[in-house]
């Protein structure tokens, strides 16, 4: 069970990670995501999207980006490794129905989970256009992918060494402003960019859905530590969400939330990092 | 009361073993009202609330012996009526005041599984010792026996002694039983399913099994080696673990029974919805639940600098609430190196649901309690994170209708708290993951599963006990429902012929 079947760097810091897991394989819908440990003594629970799953063959696939001791030492798991500690699927499924027309925004690794969403939208008739953004071309990942789904694709780049050059929020208004209005709009990635996708729809009107990656712990409603200001209401993203409303969605708070531990991880982070050297060191003079 | 370390006790328990030894069968009432009620041995406050350890030591054998004469062997066994799985208090008493520990732990263990545990969390003060002939005829409920005390000793005893006993499982029935949860109900529902020979999976949500025992209760309270060796008790009787399996999502309910073949469900999955004040700033960068405080620290063990889950650096804590969570929590911050801690509840110290140790213990560790006051708002600097707290003055009203005097706010009395971390500790709902991925089972307007008197669900097969039906309540009222459950489920199977039967 959990073994790492296969894994393919994506870029710099991103990787993409098979793993036998048929349970999870099977409930699994879009929209989902797995809580997994690297150590299942004194690791943490980190939550990630799935991001793709093979019934057939028993798999789920993640995609992440090393930001810190955690994601890390992931990142340093080989195929024929087993993780400790994987479960899902977590949260709801996304609502798939025919909308009509639909943008998808995808951010950075925000990417991965869009991509089965983008995939079911499509399947289920909606005419699909995609955008994503990274900060540089070497960062575009899963371009071929969703090159297969989208009626139209628009990738972006902060520096302009790749597609359009700009954020990902120009074009979405560009598409709201045009002609007829976008049925709905799905926007995953960094918590600043999937505010300013709210920002950007606000004005025409358009429902803009975003899917929320808050601190977990437990994953099934026990703790509260997932907790989000939606409207007026108080909402757990594990067991509520992780898709709400963005127009509703206080972003303010909840990225104050997520800085929370910065400064501790920061520090666990680098005695990783450090710790990593010092045995490589120690490897070499052997 | 001054600080007594353990090995005075002993002694004092020793000189009072000669004298009483020789003539402990001759005793009349009036010589045992006499005999000194025994002090349970602890850390010393200073140190322990730097470090994790235990804080109650145990009884000595000497001090367990004397504490056990106490007891009257009243004809009436009042001490019974409180204790919700009916031990046989005076049976197992007399057998430690006759030397005799491993007839003890026998008879406890006729009725109780966890007796290490509840000798440890049971609120006896409101139970069994409430009871007490011996504490009514004092007129003072702290000097009835000790029973908590010595059922934990002779559970001690046996663990440390090595002399448990793996229970006998009978013939392999060829039936599946699931058990959903492993906190006390769940466990006992197993073990006791297990024993009539059934095939018995526990499932469980957490990479870790215990349940509240597990990540709410903390190891200064409830040492983890106690719930392992139960553990590895069901373990060694055949149990099937299953962890990081959320029932309901990796897996349906209703796919248990018709996919998996399981001939019968127990639903165990505890109290887990944190309820929050509903107040102003709530959302505040560090604002906690006290499950999500406490199981950073005790589950994922944030206590340990080795560990990579974070606990948020706290030096000024408020702690909202009066129960056995509020204790735990504020003791645990104290633990973890707040200088300052208070505990504010809206009622007075009478109305406090917490074990009566717990807020004493707190207190030694330099808990500060606030009562009669309650949250107003919590006040947030620029960057989001808490500074303070807005608290309110009550007092108390007119009794109502059913005699309870509640508080009622004094108008004006707002004041200010400076603070860094506010903790809220004030109740929790049902978890809400079961019922919402199985629309079939009828749950009461609070979440609560709805159970028959055998503790059998809306649904066939499928019973449900402990705190997801009762709401939160206590450790050794979800054991009693995993084991009445537990009898209705191998009644119902002894009734079907078993697979490897036919
Ligand atoms: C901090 C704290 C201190 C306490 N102190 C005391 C005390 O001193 N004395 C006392 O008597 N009581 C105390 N209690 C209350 C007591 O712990 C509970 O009443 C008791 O543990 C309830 O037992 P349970 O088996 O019903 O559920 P729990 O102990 O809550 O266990 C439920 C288990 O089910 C798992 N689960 C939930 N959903 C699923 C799912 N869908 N699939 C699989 N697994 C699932 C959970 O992860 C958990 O492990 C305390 C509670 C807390 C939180
Ligand atoms: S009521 Fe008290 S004194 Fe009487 S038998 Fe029970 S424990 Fe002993
Ligand atoms: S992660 Fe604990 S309630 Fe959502």
């Amino acid at each position: 069970m959990n073994d790492i079947l296969y894994k393919q760097q994506l870029s710099q810091d991103v990787f993409l990670m098979r793993l036998h897991a048929p349970l999870i394989a099977e409930e699994r819908q879009a929209g989902q995501f797995i809580i997994l440990q690297t150590d299942e003594d004194l690791g943490e629970r980190i939550p990630l999207t799935i991001a793709d799953a093979d019934t057939v063959e028993g798999t789920i696939t993640i995609i992440f980006q090393v930001v810190g001791k955690t994601t890390r030492h992931l990142a340093t798991f080989e195929p024929g490794d087993e993780l400790p500690a994987l479960v899902g699927p977590l949260g709801k499924p996304t609502h798939i129905e025919n909308f009509g027309r639909v943008i998808c925004v995808g951010g950075g690794i925000g990417v991965a989970p869009l991509h089965p969403i983008a995939q079911a939208l499509k399947k289920a008739g909606n005419h699909v256009t995609i955008i994503t953004g990274a900060r540089t071309r070497e960062l575009i990942i899963l371009e071929k992918e969703m090159k297969a789904i989208a009626d139209e694709l628009i990738i972006c780049t902060d520096d302009g060494s790749y597609g359009r050059k700009g954020l990902v929020t120009a074009p979405l208004k560009e598409l709201c402003e045009r002609g007829s209005k976008p049925s709905m709009v799905i926007a995953i990635g960094p918590p600043v960019m999937m505010k300013f996708c709210s920002e950007a729809t606000r004005p025409y009107n358009v429902f803009t859905q975003v899917s929320l990656n808050t601190i977990m712990v437990d994953g099934t409603g026990m703790c509260g530590g997932c907790r989000v200001n939606v409207g007026k209401e108080v909402k757990f993203v594990c067991v509520d969400g992780p898709e709400f409303d963005g127009h509703l969605v206080d972003f303010d708070n909840m990225i104050s939330r997520l800085n929370a531990y910065k400064e501790i991880e920061r520090r666990h982070y680098k005695c990783f990092v450090e710790k990593a050297f010092s045995d490589k060191e120690q490897e070499v003079r052997i | 009361m001054s600080y007594k370390p353990a090995n005075e006790l002993r002694k004092e328990a020793q000189c009072l073993l000669d004298e009483y030894l020789p003539k402990v069968s001759t005793l009349k009432v009036k010589e045992r009202q006499k005999i000194p009620a025994q002090e349970m041995p602890v850390q010393d406050p200073e140190i322990r609330s730097h470090n994790m350890a235990e804080v109650a030591l145990g009884y000595s054998f000497e001090q367990a012996r004397i504490e056990a004469m106490r007891c009257l062997q009243c004809a009436k066994k009042n001490c019974m009526e409180g204790c919700p799985v009916k031990i046989d208090i005076p049976r197992f008493i007399d057998h430690i005041a006759k030397g005799e520990v491993e007839q003890a732990i026998a008879v406890v263990k006729e009725t109780t599984l966890l007796p290490a545990v509840c000798g440890r969390v049971c609120p006896q003060e409101k139970q069994c010792q409430l009871y007490c002939t011996l504490g009514k005829s004092l007129k003072d409920i702290d000097r009835s026996v000790a029973i908590g005390r010595l059922e934990r000793f002779v559970a001690d005893w046996e663990r440390i002694h090595n002399k448990t006993v793996i229970p006998f499982v009978k013939p392999a029935t060829g039936k599946k039983v699931a058990v959903i949860g492993s906190g006390p109900a769940g466990l006992v529902a197993a073990a006791d399913c297990r024993r009539e020979g059934h095939h018995v999976t526990i499932f469980e949500a957490f990479h870790k099994l215990g349940g509240v025992l597990r990540y709410g209760i903390p190891e200064f309270r409830l040492p983890n080696d106690i719930i392992d060796k139960e553990i590895e008790t069901l373990k060694a009787m055949g149990v099937e673990i299953k962890t990081n399996f959320v029932v309901g999502r990796t897996r349906k309910l209703t796919d248990l029974v018709e996919k998996d073949g399981y001939d019968a469900v127990f639903v165990g999955t505890g109290a887990g919805l944190p309820i929050f004040m509903g107040i102003e700033g709530e959302n505040l960068v560090g604002v906690f639940s006290a499950n999500e405080y406490l199981t950073r620290a005790n589950l994922m063990k944030a206590f340990d600098r080795k560990a990579d889950t974070p606990m948020y650096p706290s030096k000024n804590v408020v702690v909202l609430g009066g129960g056995n969570v509020a204790m735990d929590a504020s003791r645990m911050a104290r633990r973890l190196g707040a200088e300052k801690v208070y505990v504010v509840y809206r009622r007075s110290e009478n109305e406090m649901p917490a074990r009566k140790e717990e807020v004493l213990h707190a207190k030694e560790e330099g808990v500060d309690f606030l009562l009669l006051r309650n949250a107003n708002r919590i006040l947030g600097d620029e960057q989001g994170r808490v500074k303070g707290i807005e608290c309110l003055r009550y007092e108390l009203g007119e009794p109502d209708a059913s005699g309870r005097r509640s508080p009622v706010v004094i108008p004006g009395s707002e004041f200010v708290l400076e603070a860094d971390t506010v903790i809220v500790a004030v109740g929790n709902g049902s978890n809400p993951l079961i019922s919402q991925t199985t629309p079939q089972l009828a749950v009461s307007r609070r979440g609560n599963i709805m159970v028959d008197e055998t503790q059998k669900t809306s649904m066939d097969k499928i019973f449900a006990g402990g705190d997801i039906v009762l709401g939160a309540a206590t450790v050794i009222l979800a054991m009693g429902e995993g084991r009445k459950a537990a009898g209705a489920i191998n009644t119902m199977l002894a009734g079907i012929p078993g697979q490897m039967l036919q």
